[in-house]
C-alpha cells in the first residue's frame, strides 16, 4: 500500500515536470538513471515510476532489473540490458532499446537488487502486462491474477479497469478484481460480496478455486457462508459443463461410430450380407490416406494441408474396388446363406489384415495431421478439438450425402428397391446382381472414408479394423437393420451413454455394460430400434 | 437301459470311430510310458502333448458342431465357454500351488498378493476342492448358456443375430478379464501350476494322464451327442434347424430344444477348456478373443457339420497344418487360414467328411437324382 501511495505521489510529480513530449526520453533517462543510484528505498520509488510512466522500455528494463541483466556502463555511465552472447555480453540500451555493442563482465556494473526490490519488481511487471497493447497478455495477466490472487495488485488492477475499452478483457479484469479483493484482508464486507457475486457469474474451475480458498479463509461468517453458496451454485455449472462436455465426447465417440457402421447398414441392411471383413475396409481407407501422405511428404511438401482431401476420393476408390470385388468373387455365390457369408468374409479379413501386415509391416504406421485439423478450442467451458469437430462434420456429411444419394438418385430408387422386395424389382427390370455389386462397393467406400477419418484418431496398423467392427454390428443391430436413421440414433446414443458410463464404471466397464445392454436390448427388440414394417422383413 | 440308449445313435462308422479316439487314447500314453527314450516307438512327451491339446480342440469343435450342425445356430462364442471351463480349472490349479509361489502365501495366488489383494475374493472359495472345480466347470458355462440361451431363443433372435450376440458376449467377458480388478489374474491370467490332484502338472506321468484323460472325454462327448442326435430327440432338432417356423406351427416348443442342446454344448465346451489348461500350462483372457471362437467353427466347417466324426477331423487338420504352418512359414498362416474359410465355405459346405461321400456319389445315381429334382 505504502508503494502504491507513494506511486501516486510520484505520478502527480512526474505530471508536473513533465512539460513537453519532446522532454519524454529524457524523462526515461532519469527515471531509469534513478534505478541506478540511491538507496534500496529511493529505487523501490524509481521502479513505482518507471512502471506508471507508460514507456514500452519499461517492462524489459524491469524484467532485466529483476533478473540481474541490468548494468551500468563504467565508461560513459550508460544503463543497458545484457544478453549472454559467448564470453561477451550483448548489451542494449536501455532507454533507446538499440543494440550498444558487446562488453565483458569487467567493463560494466551490475546494478544490485534485494529481495524486497525484486517483489516490488514482480508487482511491477505484473501490472506493467495489465497494460500491455496486446489484449491477449491483457488477459493472461488477469487470469494469472485472478489463480493468485495479489491484494497489491489492487491499484493497477482499477486503473487497468478504467483504461480499458475491450469488453471481455474488462470483465477478466472485473473477475481478477473481484478475486483479489477476496483475498485482500483490509477489503469490506459489502465489497467482498459484491465479488463472490461476479465470480459466480464467471462459474468455472478457476472461480472455483478462488471461492474455496474465500470459504476456507472467510474470517466473517456471513462471507463465509456468502462464499460457500456461491462455491456450490459454481460446482453446479461445473457439472453441468461437465454433462454438456460428455454429451460432445459421445457425439464424437457416436460420429466414428456412424462412419464405421454406416456403410455396414447398406451391406448389411439392403443385401442382408454380414460383411466380417468390413473393418478391412476401414484399415484399407486409413492405408490409402498413409500411402497419400508418404507421397506428398516425398514429392509435394507444401500440398501436405490437402492430404486428406485427396485421400478421400482415392479411399473411396480402392475401399470400393476391393468390395465389389469381394462381392464378386465370393459373396455373390453365398446368397441366402448368411453363416457361410458371416465365414468367409472372415476368412478374407484375415487374408486382408495378413496382406497389410506383408506389405507395410506389423508396426503402427504414422498419419499425420493437416495444420486445420490440429489445436482446439473454447466453447462456453468445453474444449472441442478441430480434429473431433471435423470428424463430426464430415460424419454428418456422409450420412446427409447417402441419404441424398438413397432418395434422389436412381442407383438409390434401384437400391430401395432390392431391398424392399428382390423379386419384384427383379421382375420390373432391376439388374439386381448389378445393384448387389454398386451397394456393396458404395457400402466399402464409405468404410475407405471411414477410414482416412479414422486414421486422425487411431493407431494406423493392421489391426484397426478389428477394433470397429463388433461395435459397428452392434450400432447396426440396435438401430434397426435397414434402416439409416436408425443407424445415425443408434451410433449418436451408444457414443453418449458409453461416454456417460465411464466416469462411473471406467472405460472398459463401461464398454461391457453397453455390450450387455445392447444383448438385452435384441431381446426385446429383436429387429431393432427402428424395425422395417411389413412383407419385406420376412 | 442306459447302455442301450447310448449305443442306439450309433452306426457302424462311429463305433469304430470312437474306438480309434480311445485306441489313440490309451496306446500314445502307453507308448510314451513303457517305450525306452531311444527305441523308435517311443512316443515323445511334447507330442503327447500335442495330441492332447488337438483332443481337446476336438471336443470343442464336436461342442460347436452340436449346435451349429445339428440344430442351425451358429455360436461364434464358444470359446468363451471353453475359456470359462479353462478358468475354472486354472482357478483350482492356482489354489493347488499353495505356499509354494514366489510371494510364498499359503492362501493367495501371486498375482493377488501383487495385487495387494487382503483376502480371498468370494468365488475363489471352494476351488482349492477338485470335486468343487469339477462341478463348476460343467455349471459356469451351463449358467450362462442358460442365461443367454434363454432370453435369445425365447425372443427369437435366430441366425446371424444370434452369431453376433454371441460374439458380442465373448468380447465383453474378454474385456472383463483383461481387467485387474476381476480378481482372475488380470491380463496376464493364470499360470505357473504346480500340482493336478496331487501329482505334478509337468510330470510325463501326468500328461499321459492327461492325454488319456482328453480322449475319454472326447470319446464320451461322441457317445452322448451320438445317442442325442439318434434320438427322438434329435430328429427334433434337426427338424428345428431345417423348418424351425413348421415345426413350432406344429407344436413343438422350439425354445426348449435349442436350450437344451445349446447348454449341454456349453457344458462341453467347459470341459474340453478344462481339460486343455493344464496341458498347456497357462489360461488368459486372450481366449476369450472372438477370433478363436471363429476359428473353432471353422475346423467344424473343415471336418463337416452335421456329422459327428467330421469335427475331430476338421479340428486335428487345421491345427495339425497351423501347428505345422506357423512353424514352417509364420507368414503364410494366416493366409491359409482366410483361403481356407473361403474355399470350405464356397466348395466344401460339407466338409472332408462330406466330400468323401461327394466323391463317392459323383456319376452315381445320387447324380441323375440331382439333375432332375
Amino acid at each position: 500500500m505504502s508503494l502504491l501511495r507513494s506511486l501516486a505521489g510520484l505520478l502527480s510529480a512526474l505530471a508536473s515536470v513533465m512539460i513537453a513530449g519532446t522532454a519524454l526520453a529524457a524523462d526515461l533517462q532519469t527515471l531509469v538513471n534513478n534505478l541506478t543510484t540511491g538507496s534500496f528505498g529511493d529505487r523501490e520509488t524509481a521502479i513505482g515510476a518507471l512502471a506508471a510512466s507508460g514507456e514500452a522500455q519499461a517492462a524489459p528494463i524491469l524484467e532485466a532489473l529483476g533478473a540481474g541483466r541490468l548494468y551500468v556502463r563504467k565508461s560513459d555511465k550508460t544503463v543497458v540490458i545484457t544478453k549472454a552472447d559467448g564470453n561477451q555480453l550483448a548489451l542494449t540500451d536501455a532507454v533507446t532499446g538499440k543494440p550498444a555493442g558487446t562488453a565483458t563482465e569487467g567493463e560494466l556494473d551490475r546494478v544490485r537488487v534485494n529481495n524486497r526490490l525484486r517483489g516490488v519488481i514482480d508487482a511491477a511487471v505484473g501490472s506493467l502486462t495489465l497494460m500491455s497493447p496486446d489484449p491477449r497478455v491483457r488477459r493472461e495477466a488477469a487470469d494469472s491474477l485472478l489463480k493468485r490472487p495479489d491484494p497489491a495488485a489492487l491499484g493497477a488492477l482499477d486503473t487497468a479497469i478504467a483504461a480499458e475499452k475491450d469488453t471481455g478483457v474488462k470483465a477478466a479484469f472485473a473477475e481478477a478484481r473481484a478475486a483479489v479483493i477476496l483475498a485482500s484482508p483490509e477489503a469490506s464486507k459489502p465489497q467482498k460480496l459484491e465479488a463472490l457475486d461476479v465470480l459466480q457469474k464467471r462459474g468455472d474451475r478457476d472461480a472455483l478455486g478462488v471461492l474455496q480458498a474465500a470459504v476456507n479463509n472467510a474470517a466473517d461468517a456471513d462471507v463465509k457462508q456468502a462464499a460457500t453458496a456461491a462455491a456450490a451454485s459454481v460446482r453446479q455449472t461445473l457439472a453441468a459443463w461437465e454433462a454438456v462436455q460428455n454429451v460432445w465426447y459421445g457425439i464424437s465417440l457416436g460420429s466414428v461410430l456412424l462412419l464405421a457402421a454406416i456403410g455396414l447398414a447398406i451391406t448389411f441392411g439392403t443385401m442382408g450380407v454380414i460383411n466380417m471383413a468390413h473393418g478391412e475396409m476401414v484399415m484399407l481407407g486409413a492405408y490409402t490416406t498413409f500411402v497419400v501422405q508418404e507421397v506428398i511428404r516425398t514429392s509435394a511438401p507444401h500440398l501436405f494441408d490437402a492430404s486428406l482431401l485427396i485421400a478421400l476420393p482415392l479411399a473411396f476408390l480402392v475401399a470400393g474396388a476391393v468390395g465389389i470385388a469381394i462381392e464378386r468373387g465370393i459373396i455373390r455365390f453365398l446368397y441366402g446363406r448368411p453363416l457361410e457369408t458371416l465365414l468367409a468374409t472372415w476368412g478374407l479379413s484375415l487374408v486382408l489384415q495378413q496382406a497389410v501386415r506383408s506389405i507395410f509391416g506389423p508396426t503402427n504406421r504414422e498419419v499425420g495431421a493437416p495444420s486445420w485439423m490440429s489445436g482446439a478450442f473454447k466453447l462456453g467451458q468445453i474444449d472441442i478439438t478441430y480434429g473431433r469437430l471435423w470428424i463430426v462434420v464430415f460424419a454428418l456429411a456422409v450420412f446427409a450425402l447417402l441419404i441424398l444419394l438413397l432418395r434422389k438418385t436412381p442407383l438409390g430408387l434401384y437400391m430401395r428397391a432390392v431391398t424392399q422386395n428382390r423379386p419384384m424389382a427383379s421382375a420390373m427390370g432391376i439388374r439386381t446382381p448389378r445393384v448387389d455389386a454398386l451397394t456393396f462397393g458404395l457400402g466399402s467406400g464409405i468404410a475407405g472414408l471411414a477410414g482416412v477419418a479414422l486414421s486422425q484418431i487411431d493407431n494406423v496398423s493392421p489391426n484397426l479394423g478389428q477394433g470397429y467392427i463388433i461395435d459397428s454390428f452392434m450400432v447396426v443391430v440396435f438401430g434397426g437393420v435397414g434402416n439409416l436413421f436408425g443407424t445415425l440414433v443408434g451410433a449418436l446414443s451408444l457414443g453418449i451413454v458409453n461416454k456417460f458410463l465411464e466416469p462411473y464404471a471406467g472405460a472398459v466397464l463401461g464398454k461391457i455394460l453397453v455390450l450387455v445392454f445392447i444383448i438385452l436390448f435384441i431381446q426385446r427388440r429383436p429387429r431393432g430400434l427402428f424395425a422395417l414394417k411389413g412383407r419385406s422383413v420376412e | 437301459m442306459i447302455t442301450r440308449f447310448l449305443l442306439q445313435g450309433m452306426d457302424r462308422n462311429l463305433r469304430l470311430f470312437v474306438l480309434l479316439v480311445l485306441a489313440v487314447g490309451i496306446a500314445l500314453p502307453l507308448l510314451n510310458q513303457i517305450m525306452p527314450p531311444d527305441s523308435p516307438f517311443h512316443v515323445p512327451s511334447w507330442m503327447l502333448q500335442l495330441i492332447g491339446k488337438y483332443l481337446c480342440y476336438a471336443l470343442l469343435a464336436l461342442a460347436v458342431d452340436l449346435v451349429w450342425g445339428f440344430c442351425g445356430i451358429l455360436s461364434l462364442g464358444h470359446g468363451a465357454f471353453f475359456a470359462l471351463g479353462g478358468y475354472c480349472m486354472g482357478m483350482y490349479l492356482m489354489r493347488q500351488i499353495g505356499s509354494r509361489g514366489v510371494y510364498g502365501n499359503p492362501v493367495l495366488p501371486d498375482f493377488m498378493v501383487f495385487l495387494n489383494y487382503k483376502e480371498l475374493p468370494w468365488f475363489w472359495h471352494g476351488f482349492d476342492q477338485f470335486w468343487f472345480a469339477a462341478v463348476m466347470i460343467v455349471l459356469v458355462p451351463s449358467v450362462l448358456a442358460f442365461a443367454l440361451g434363454w432370453f435369445a431363443f425365447r425372443s427369437r433372435v435366430t441366425g446371424v443375430y444370434l452369431s453376433i450376440i454371441t460374439q458380442a458376449m465373448t468380447f465383453a467377458l474378454m474385456l472383463a478379464f483383461f481387467r485387474n480388478d476381476m480378481g482372475l489374474g488380470g491380463n496376464n491370467g493364470m499360470t505357473d501350476f504346480k500340482d493336478i490332484l496331487g501329482v505334478p502338472v509337468q510330470a510325463d506321468g501326468t500328461r499321459a494322464a492327461l492325454c488319456f484323460a482328453s480322449a475319454l472325454a472326447l470319446a464320451i462327448g461322441l457317445v452322448i451327442s451320438a445317442a442325442i442326435v439318434g434320438s427322438r430327440f434329435g430328429k427334433a432338432l434337426t427338424a428345428v434347424r431345417d423348418a424351425e417356423s413348421r415345426m413350432r406351427f406344429l407344436g413343438y416348443r422350439v425354445e426348449g430344444y435349442k436350450l437344451f442342446v445349446f447348454v449341454l454344448s456349453a457344458a462341453m465346451a467347459g470341459v474340453a477348456g478344462a481339460i486343455y489348461v493344464p496341458q498347456v500350462g497357462i489360461i488368459n483372457p486372450g481366449e476369450f478373443s472372438p477370433a478363436n471362437s471363429i476359428e473353432a467353427v471353422i475346423w467344424v466347417a473343415v471336418g463337416g457339420r452335421g456329422t459327428l466324426i467330421g469335427p475331430v477331423i476338421g479340428a486335428f487338420l487345421v491345427n495339425w497344418g497351423k501347428t505345422w504352418l506357423t512353424g514352417a512359414l509364420p507368414e503364410i498362416w494366416l493366409f491359409a487360414l482366410g483361403a481356407l474359410f473361403i474355399a470350405v465355405t464356397l466348395f466344401l459346405p460339407k466338409g472332408v467328411v462330406g466330400l468323401w461321400a461327394q466323391l463317392r456319389a459323383r456319376g452315381g445315381p445320387a447324380r441323375k437324382a440331382r439333375a432332375t429334382a
